[in-house]
């Protein structure tokens, strides 16, 4: 059961995942939402830092490099302030299963890696829904900069964590950050009693372990005809020609 | 369409008195399906031989890009969006919906001036000026409309694109609940299709059903509309003439000719001179005898009943 920050339940499930760059969360988290679709569920998929009202000044902020450690705390939380209003309690409302990719305890970890304050950073997300289950994807440090670094693909200024002055070299200063960040999330998986995966494991395995963590969830789970016009095509011997994004019209 | 019919002042420049396509308007709420019936519709009409095109809302070359750019914007009023929406309108109906009719195309509009006056209703605007506004629109051959209660509404909103700014009526009502507005806005929507239905003699089809059961009766109507038209003998074997249903002509087409004719008589009759040669028929009555038959069309006059 998800429930509003005063305990209130609600009728959807809200699923989370977190861990560190390269800890593999997303990986599961897609499979995941592919197994419950297949299952016939009504699923909305959301992931960190994607409000459409907030995004453009975040990448702003980041590309200027603009950001402080506390207004970069503050424009992720008021970009998860606009997805749970406008997208994820409304479908948490209307009986969904929201999965979301990243979620406060993301906040919790960098921003208090990034130097806020602790307390601070809790109170400012006293809005956000409790997941119904958070999975932490729990990965030892070397093996996630191994995933990561593999190829020495580009780092961005906020993601190696180069605004904390913590080395010149980027690729530095991305271990030392991932170092604290992984820190403060041990610290989180006990506070919230998040449930910690092994992401060491093969990736079979893995989404195993997800899907019956998940299952006990899914009572009460509303479901979704995810191509209802599927008999009518046979039917007709039609081809579906004209049906290349149901669900997209302009109104 | 056999013949042509407006609802209010005709629209200038048209000569002739026929067009030789059909004019099939599907309407509903946000989110009902109509885009999947009309997408399924348009192949089926045209595996079976009949040219067929599709419009609708935000597709006119003239403002559909400036539309759009003015919903993203959420600053524009009430008289601003209606005025705006019925530019989209006229431009399409003058060079998509006209053209293809006179070549005899099938025309299914995703959408009429019904979700504009629903949409103008629900947010205050003078029922007898929305009507007027739109009173250029063409009679339909039929007005089927997609019938669905909020509770069905929501799986498929979620679905698709989630909860929009406008479609959660977000521009007037109160508060920051997207849900509570959503269901709000749409039951409100919904209440109004439910009156014009009655006014504009909707052809009301239940869309609590699934796809398939909703296109069945779709098809049905569309079979009875298209009747007159020459079918394409033998190359069309999936459906042959023989096995259409004859069901009763469409309701809406009919009444509004009767009404016109009677309305014509009573302007002849005792009708002022000045409201006759203006072609401006008293649409200002139609919401408050909405019951009577034949309302909303250019003949709804209290006179002509």
């Amino acid at each position: 059961m998800a429930t509003m920050p005063d305990g209130t339940p609600l009728r959807g499930k809200l699923f989370i995942v977190e861990g560190i760059d390269g800890s593999g969360k997303s990986t599961q988290l897609d499979l995941l939402h592919k197994w419950l679709v297949s299952r016939g569920y009504l699923v909305a998929f959301t992931e960190w830092n994607s409000s459409p009202v907030v995004r453009q000044t975040t990448k702003r902020g980041k590309e200027r490099k603009l950001l402080s450690s506390t207004s970069f705390s503050l424009i992720h939380a008021a970009d998860l302030a606009d997805r749970i209003q406008h997208y994820i309690l409304p479908a948490l409302r209307a009986g969904a299963i929201v999965l979301a990719d990243r979620y406060i305890y993301t906040a919790f970890a960098r921003d208090v890696a990034r130097g806020v304050n602790r307390d601070w950073v809790r109170a400012i997300y006293n809005f956000a829904i409790t997941p119904t289950l958070a999975l932490y994807f729990r990965v030892p440090l070397d093996e996630s900069l191994q995933r990561i670094l593999v190829g020495r693909p580009e780092l961005k200024y906020y993601e190696a964590g180069q605004d904390l002055g913590l080395s010149e070299d980027p690729y530095e200063s991305f271990r030392l950050f991932q170092g604290r960040i992984l820190e403060e999330y041990e610290h989180i998986v006990d506070e919230f009693r998040l449930t910690a995966v092994d992401a060491t494991q093969a990736l079979v395995q893995q989404q195993a372990r997800v899907r019956k963590l998940v299952l006990p969830h899914l009572k009460g789970a509303r479901k979704v005809d995810q191509r209802p016009w599927r008999e009518v095509l046979s039917k007709e011997g039609l081809h579906g020609r004209y049906l290349n994004n149901p669900g997209q019209e302009e109104s | 369409m056999t013949r042509i019919l407006f609802y209010g002042s005709p629209l200038p420049g048209m000569a002739e008195e026929r067009l030789p396509g059909k004019l099939i308007v599907v309407e509903g709420t946000d989110g009902v399906g109509r885009s999947t019936q009309i997408a399924l519709l348009r192949e089926w009409l045209e595996a079976n031989g009949f040219a067929a095109t599709e419009t609708g809302f935000t597709r006119s070359e003239l403002a559909a890009v400036g539309l759009k750019k003015a919903k993203r914007g959420h600053t524009m009023g009430d008289l601003t969006m209606n005025l705006y929406y019925a530019t989209d309108f006229v431009d399409r109906l003058e060079k998509q919906i006209i053209p293809a009719l006179r070549a005899g195309f099938v025309v299914i509009t995703d959408r009429y001036i019904y979700s504009l006056i629903a949409r103008a209703q629900v947010r205050g605007v003078d029922p007898t000026w929305i009507r007027s506004v739109l009173g250029f629109a063409l009679v339909p051959d039929v007005i089927f409309y997609l019938k669905i209660d909020v509770e069905h509404l929501l799986p498929r909103v979620i679905n698709s694109r989630g909860f929009d700014y406008w479609e959660s009526g977000t521009d007037y009502l109160r508060g920051d609940d997207v849900y509570e507005n959503y269901v709000k806005h749409q039951g409100l929507l919904i209440e109004q299709f439910d009156a014009l239905a009655a006014e504009y003699q909707f052809h009301v089809v239940d869309a609590n059903r699934g796809v398939p059961e909703i296109f069945r009766t779709l098809r049905a109507g569309i079979e009875t509309v298209i009747d007159d038209m020459q079918i394409p003998s033998e190359t069309t074997a999936r459906r042959p003439a023989a096995r259409r249903p004859r069901v009763r002509k469409t309701t809406a087409k009919a009444a509004a000719r009767a009404a016109a004719k009677a309305a014509a008589k009573a302007a002849a009759t005792k009708a002022s001179p000045a409201t006759a040669a203006l072609g401006e028929p008293p649409l200002a009555e139609a919401p408050a005898t909405a019951a009577k038959s034949g309302d909303g069309v250019n003949a709804s006059s209290p006179t002509a009943g």
